[in-house]
């Protein structure tokens, strides 16, 4: 039951992803309600998912490594909800959605969906901690985006190859904007889940926290740059793709390695 | 019903002809005098068009003869070859028109504007009745889906709104931007209008003659900057516009290089319409500075051009759809529409017809 919402949820991005490469391929690329509409679907049916997974498990449902990324998945498409219209960034609907599609396509694909044989009792602490991790994900993931969109806009700049995507691609001034704001939101929630990690009453494993560490390290690095007006925005926007990348190798790394002991 | 349509355009007459049919502004007293129970009079720089609804078929002649004053008739020597739509074709040609595929500059909006004008003041001075009024919502619907369905509209076409539409997509709002112009010319004088029609207050002018660039200074409320000491300036401006008539570049990588490593996070936009060249291009590999010179300008605009050219055949197929649904609603329209006569002599208040769909 759970997993036939999850693949409703993985069809409706899909559907945003094929109308985007459809529209690329026929040289006309506009932003419209049409994403924001099938990301806003296929956002309820994640949270359907995960409403029913909890249920069914008596907690916040992340578990495995397939429900940490269904859940990374949702934290993307919840902070687009929340920060895609009010930037005015519609376009990146047109971002996410291959993001969030291709996270959950390759979740539901890989045998990883291993259920727990023993059930672990709810830890509050233990699940703000894991939920505000996974939603500060969610910023860096779109902050990653954001500066993927600006630098095609800042490379069809330089070139001066203006391609149909450009004239729908917000400015680079207000891209970097955005980009610094999800920065700063990423890092304050990740911040807030490293420290609630402190007050689950558990042991704390040095390798996560380690991993952690060098998360926290390396975005409060870029934002310190910034700050300081030491890096440029394209260095900025670049930095960002590298960081997640680096954020997500770490996370399916902890994710991997504590299987044996759920978050 | 007859509906027709008579005009002349920059198609098919010369900006002298269309100047002398083009005097005439007063659509009613054109309705009275070409026999038309409605007439809306469409006069722009490039196109005098009149549209009428009547139950007898008018002619062209009488159509361009009431256009002429009656001086102008009497020195008018030639007689130009008017066009003249009736039926679906005036429909298919007005929705043309009010989409900017009829225009010199493909896809410009600019027309729209200028037909809603034409249509309320015909409007008002009760020259346009029901099927006019029909005939141009429609044709405001349409041109509002063309635009928001195709590319048509999409990217600048000259030189200045191309330059402009690039600061926009740097920076956003324009409003706190600083531009500094270097060289009084006309062409930059235009670029630095174009920039102030989008919301920017501080302009900065320096020219070898410092006459010049006060003159040009207080003509675009702007500041005059002694040219020793334009290079400075580069630290705190966001746009550079230059057209000098230097024979060796002005500004170079070296020269901009310690400045820009002054203002990182802040992007610096060169628009170089100077021949020769005022900037040299090693500039252009500098991190965060973007700079355009008169040819990638002009590149720019055709690419926008090509692309809009490329949106023809998607804008006349949602054309091709309304005028097949107006064609129909004509044909069987007479019987469902009130007669113009009583609806032109109605209070507004009566008979409320909205200017615009939008």
């Amino acid at each position: 039951m759970d997993r036939s919402l999850l693949i409703a949820a993985t069809a409706c991005f899909l559907v945003a992803v094929v109308r985007t490469l459809l529209a690329l391929r026929a040289g006309v690329f506009r932003p419209g309600r049409f994403n924001f509409v099938a990301i806003a679907c296929g956002f309820l049916l994640q949270t359907a998912f995960l409403w029913v997974r909890g249920n069914a498990i008596g907690r916040c449902p992340i578990t495995n490594l397939f429900e940490v990324f269904i859940f990374l998945a949702w934290s993307i498409a919840l902070i687009y909800m929340l920060v895609g219209p009010a930037y005015r960034l519609s376009l990146m609907g047109a971002f996410t959605a291959p993001l969030v599609f291709g996270i959950q396509a390759l979740s539901l694909a890989a045998p990883i969906d291993v259920p727990h044989t023993t059930r672990v009792e709810a830890n509050p602490w233990l699940e703000f901690h894991a939920s505000m991790s996974m939603i500060a994900y969610g910023a860096f993931a779109l902050a990653c985006i954001a500066g993927l969109m600006y630098l095609i806009q800042e490379r069809q700049l330089k070139t001066r190859q203006l391609h149909s995507v450009f004239h729908h691609l917000p400015p680079l001034h207000d891209l970097f904007t955005a980009i610094t704001r999800l920065l700063w939101l990423g890092f304050l929630l990740f911040t807030a889940g490293l420290l609630s990690g402190f007050f689950t009453g558990q042991p704390l494993p040095v390798l996560k926290m380690t991993c952690a560490g060098i998360v926290w390290l390396l975005y409060g690095a870029i934002l310190h740059g910034r700050h300081l007006r030491k890096l440029a925005p394209k260095r900025v926007a670049a930095l960002c793709i590298v960081a997640f990348s680096a954020a997500v190798t770490i996370l399916w790394g902890i994710t991997f390695v504590s299987e044996s002991r759920p978050l | 019903m007859h509906l027709f349509c008579v005009g002349l355009s920059h198609h098919t007459a010369n900006v002298e002809t269309r100047e002398r049919y083009g005097t005439h502004s007063d659509a009613d007293a054109l309705r009275t005098a070409a026999g038309c129970a409605e007439a809306l009079l469409l006069t722009t720089c490039n196109r005098v068009e009149v549209y009428g609804a009547s139950e007898q078929p008018v002619s062209t002649d009488a159509i361009a003869r009431s256009l002429l004053r009656e001086t102008a008739i009497a020195t008018a020597t030639d007689s130009p070859t008017f066009y003249r739509y009736e039926a679906d074709e005036c429909v298919q040609h007005l929705f043309r028109v009010a989409c900017g595929l009829d225009s010199m500059v493909l896809g410009e909006t600019e027309i729209l504007g200028q037909a809603k004008k034409a249509y309320e003041t015909s409007r008002a001075s009760g020259a346009a009745g029901p099927y006019l009024h029909r005939l141009f919502q429609r044709a405001f619907r349409v041109a509002k889906q063309v635009r928001s369905r195709t590319d048509i509209t999409r990217g600048a076409v000259s030189v200045g709104s191309v330059a402009v539409d690039l600061a926009v997509k740097i920076f956003g709002d324009l409003t706190d931007r600083k531009v500094l112009l270097l060289g009084a010319g006309e062409a930059s004088e235009r670029t630095a209008r174009a920039l102030i029609s989008r919301g920017v207050r501080d302009l900065r002018v320096s020219n070898r003659s410092l006459e010049r660039a006060e003159t040009l200074a207080s003509a675009v409320a702007g500041e005059a900057v002694p040219f020793e000491h334009w290079p400075a300036q580069c630290r705190m401006i966001d746009i550079l516009i230059s057209s000098t008539s230097a024979e060796e570049p002005l500004l170079t990588a070296d020269l901009l290089r310690p400045m820009i490593e002054e203002r990182i996070d802040r992007p610096l936009f060169i628009i170089d319409i100077a021949v020769p060249r005022d900037v040299a291009p090693e500039v252009n590999k500098m991190e965060g500075v973007y700079l355009y010179d008169i040819d990638s300008l002009q590149s720019i605009a055709e690419q926008s051009l090509a692309l809009r050219r490329q949106q023809i055949a998607a804008g006349e197929q949602i054309i091709a759809e309304h005028v097949s649904d107006f064609g129909s609603w004509l044909r069987r329209g007479s019987s469902t529409v009130r007669p113009a006569e009583s609806l032109l002599h109605r209070p507004l208040t009566e008979a409320p017809l909205r200017t615009s769909e939008s």
